[in-house]
């Protein structure tokens, strides 16, 4: 079974991350058992039945307004935000966005083109579970690549993980 | 200036472990190109024409004796033995090899310097007037929220992979010496009519392809609120920036995009929630960082010494030297002197390691230990004594950093081009060292007077050319290596976008279209006026007529 990071313990997931095609539209899907992530547009064509489902979650492109789960949040117990590139940095936003201004306390999956090298600023953003891209890293590779979310011990800003900035959290010497 | 606290010390080395890491990987195959760039660029670090370039961060500009020894030690250890300082007040390797990056790395933390989002699509290093805190007219020092910024700023953990590069400069004084009006935030430190110190914002200035001079978001952010409303900018930006085009990514054209009034909008329905919350500053923090930036120990001494004026008279080279290259000191008996980088036999801010040791100890024994970098590639010594003038003269002069041009045609600013650069489509250091070379005769410089020439080697515009009173573009037609003038441009609190005059030249005949310039100038201005303000007077028509003469002009106009 495939690994993934969450709040920094190596676990085994076998969620699978539904990608439509373009042949398949939403509202004519049939999902099969087990834990998935579904497309936003999936979950906004199904809410009803989907709405309780075990293991499920949904997931969001970078250029998706997470504003528009707001009403769904309380139903929601995973979302996962993609990555399409590692240097498309809008889910990091997102996830700010849905932690503090949204409330949001359940899951948030990082996914895509997820390296280790953005575990630290990911982890600061409020994402709790890392899905390396896939077949990224070794199963000893990804138990080393937990070190990279330890990069900083003591960063400047205020963030999700660390609500206040450095001046707030520690008497710094003149 | 500011020193590292063990936080900040920690930081810095923690990147350096970082980094190695990261470089151990790529080498070992574990990270791909693609996956390695914006790594490395983050950390300043790019791969040009020759070899890997090295960006060091000099935050707004500012440098003690022993970093300017380090940054020696590197260009002798593990570069061609000199440096080069960037129109961003940053420092630039030419020549050092991927794998010695960690240790060049490990060298800088050791003297408090890194080389942290100096490049990479996050918020670049933080630039300011390099006359701060000796200028007369400051209202306010820049530096200490420059600092505050540059924390604030570095590994910002939801800014690190923006659309493009950000840049942040602050300016505190009455005349605008960071060019604030080409940032993507332009800061203005100011007072409100209580005597409360704040900033007006401007927002969406650029040069690059398509330069645009910022305009206001807020006349009055006060200082207490100003990350959290910066951080409101920065995350509109990142979620609306484009990221489908490179060339459309900047903060500018979001901005053009939606208009001032909507981008302004957006950011204060952001900033609602940011603003008070655990960002906002506190007395104590500002009062901590400022408290690095005290004045130093100034004698007390009469305004003018009695020494300094008699050398000068006796002496037409020394007087000529502190003609232009020494300014005026907001306290009496001081001067501000800037050693220029502008030597014809170099590369416009390049500086050697020799030269880089000797100005830290100049610094140590006539400036209270600190040197300034500038953005028009020189560098500074803010503190001196007038009656030490003369001996830093005699030492500069002996290490060929005394050219006495500062401010003139000569001391242009100059991006590496194509003899570095692998997106250049021209060379733009033989330019400029063709042009200081037609133009050596001091005594018609000074009667030229007050000019900015700036030279990008393509429409990067790392070298500023949109701003210049004459810009030279390098373009390429057919392969070939081609340069394009424009004329009317300029920084500072005038800041205006210069307009090309015309069909580009071939790089032999472009001293020769500078002199022309120059002549239309001389023939046109009237008493008193600058270059810049004679053209603003006249305008482009006789300029065009003296470069391209009568009969190109007419032709264009029929065909137009
Ligand atoms: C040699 C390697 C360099 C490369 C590959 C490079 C690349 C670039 C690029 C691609 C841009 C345009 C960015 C945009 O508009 O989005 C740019 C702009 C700029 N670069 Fe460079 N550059 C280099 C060196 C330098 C140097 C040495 C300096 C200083 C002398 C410099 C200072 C600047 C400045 C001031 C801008 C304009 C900023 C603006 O658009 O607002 N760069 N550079
Ligand atoms: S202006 Fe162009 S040629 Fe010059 S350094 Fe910048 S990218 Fe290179």
């Amino acid at each position: 079974m495939p690994k993934l990071i969450k709040n920094g313990q190596l676990v085994d997931d076998d969620a699978r991350i539904l990608v439509l095609d373009e042949t398949q539209a939403p509202e004519e899907l049939t999902l099969a058992a087990g834990p998935v992530f579904v497309p936003f547009a999936v979950w906004q064509a199904h809410k009803g039945q989907l709405s309780g489902r075990a293991g499920l979650g949904v997931w969001l492109d970078s250029h998706e307004d997470v504003a528009e789960l707001v009403p769904d949040l309380d139903s929601i117990s995973a979302v996962a935000l993609n990555f399409p590139k590692f240097t498309d940095g809008r889910a990091y936003s997102s996830a700010a966005l849905l932690r503090t201004r949204y409330g949001f306390t359940g899951e948030i999956r990082a996914i895509g083109d997820v390296m280790r090298d953005q575990f630290f600023f990911m982890q600061r953003c409020g994402f709790d579970t890392l899905q390396p891209k896939a077949g990224k890293y070794s199963d000893a590779q990804l138990e080393e690549a937990l070190a990279s979310l330890k990069d900083f011990s003591t960063p400047y800003q205020a963030a999700v993980d660390q609500p206040e900035p450095l001046f707030r959290r520690a008497a710094r010497a003149a | 200036m500011y020193r590292y606290d063990t936080y900040d010390q920690k930081i810095v080395d923690e990147r350096v472990a970082q980094f190695r890491e990261q470089t151990r990987r790529y080498l070992a195959g574990e990270l791909t190109d693609d996956e390695f760039r914006p790594l490395r660029l983050q950390n300043g670090l790019y791969i040009q024409r020759h070899a890997p370039m090295l960006r060091v961060a000099v935050p707004y500009g500012l440098l003690a004796s022993r970093q300017v020894r380090q940054l020696a030690h590197i260009a002798r250890t593990y570069d061609k033995g000199y440096a080069h300082i960037t129109t961003r007040q940053n420092v630039q390797f030419n020549w050092p090899a991927l794998e010695a990056v960690p240790e060049i790395l490990a060298g800088l933390a050791s003297v408090e310097m890194h080389a942290i989002q100096t490049s990479g699509a996050c918020i670049r290093n933080i630039t300011s007037d390099p006359f701060a805190g000796v200028a007369g007219d400051e209202h306010i020092d820049p530096r200490p929220w420059c600092e505050v910024l540059r924390q604030w700023s570095t590994f910002h953990p939801e800014f690190a992979f923006l659309p493009r590069k950000f840049k942040i400069a602050v300016n505190g004084a009455a005349e605008d010496r960071a060019v604030i009006q080409c940032h993507d935030i332009g800061l203005e430190l100011k007072r409100d009519a209580a005597g409360e110190i704040g900033f007006r914002v401007l927002v969406g200035g650029g040069m690059g392809r398509t330069p645009i001079i910022g305009e206001e978001i807020s006349d009055f952010v006060p200082w207490q609120h100003i990350i959290t409303y910066c951080e409101a900018i920065l995350r509109v930006y990142n979620r609306y920036g484009r990221r489908d085009n490179l060339y459309k990514a900047r903060i500018k054209i979001l901005v053009k995009s939606l208009g001032i009034a909507e981008f302004k909008r957006q950011v204060e329905e952001e900033w609602v929630f940011g603003k008070n919350g655990p960002n906002t500053l506190t007395e104590a923090e500002v009062a901590r960082v400022a408290g690095h930036f005290t004045t130093p120990a100034y004698a007390s001494l009469p305004a003018d010494d009695a020494g300094y004026v008699s050398q000068r008279a006796a002496n037409p080279a020394f007087a000529a030297w502190t003609r232009r290259n020494v300014l005026a000191h907001k306290v009496p008996g001081y001067a501000v002197v800037v050693l220029s980088l502008k030597n014809p036999a170099r590369a416009p801010g390049d500086v050697t390691a020799e030269q880089l040791d000797l100005v830290a100890d100049w610094a140590d024994a006539h400036s209270f230990g600190e040197v300034r970098a500038t953005h028009e590639q020189n560098l500074v010594l803010a503190d001196v004594r007038q009656s030490e003038l003369f001996a830093v003269w005699e030492k500069a002069r002996a290490a060929g950093l005394a050219t006495p041009t500062f401010g003139l045609l000569t001391d242009l600013i100059c991006c590496p081009g194509g003899d570095f650069c692998a997106l250049a489509n021209a060379k733009s250091i033989p330019i400029a060292n063709a042009i200081q070379a037609r133009f050596d005769d001091l005594d018609y410089l000074y009667d030229i007077g007050d000019i900015e020439l700036n030279i990008s080697g393509c429409m990067n515009s790392c070298g500023h050319h949109h701003v210049g009173h004459i810009g030279i573009l390098g373009v390429d037609k057919n392969g070939e290596e081609w340069y394009q003038v424009s004329l009317g441009g300029s920084q500072g609190n005038h800041t205006s976008i210069g307009k090309v005059i015309g069909r580009s030249f071939a790089a032999a005949e472009m001293p020769g279209v500078i002199a022309k310039i120059i002549d239309v100038y001389l023939a046109q201005r009237q008493a008193g006026e600058r270059f810049i303000e004679t053209v603003r007077r006249t305008g482009l028509e006789p300029f065009k007529l003296g470069v391209y003469g009568d009969a190109a002009v007419k032709e264009r106009k029929q065909n137009a």
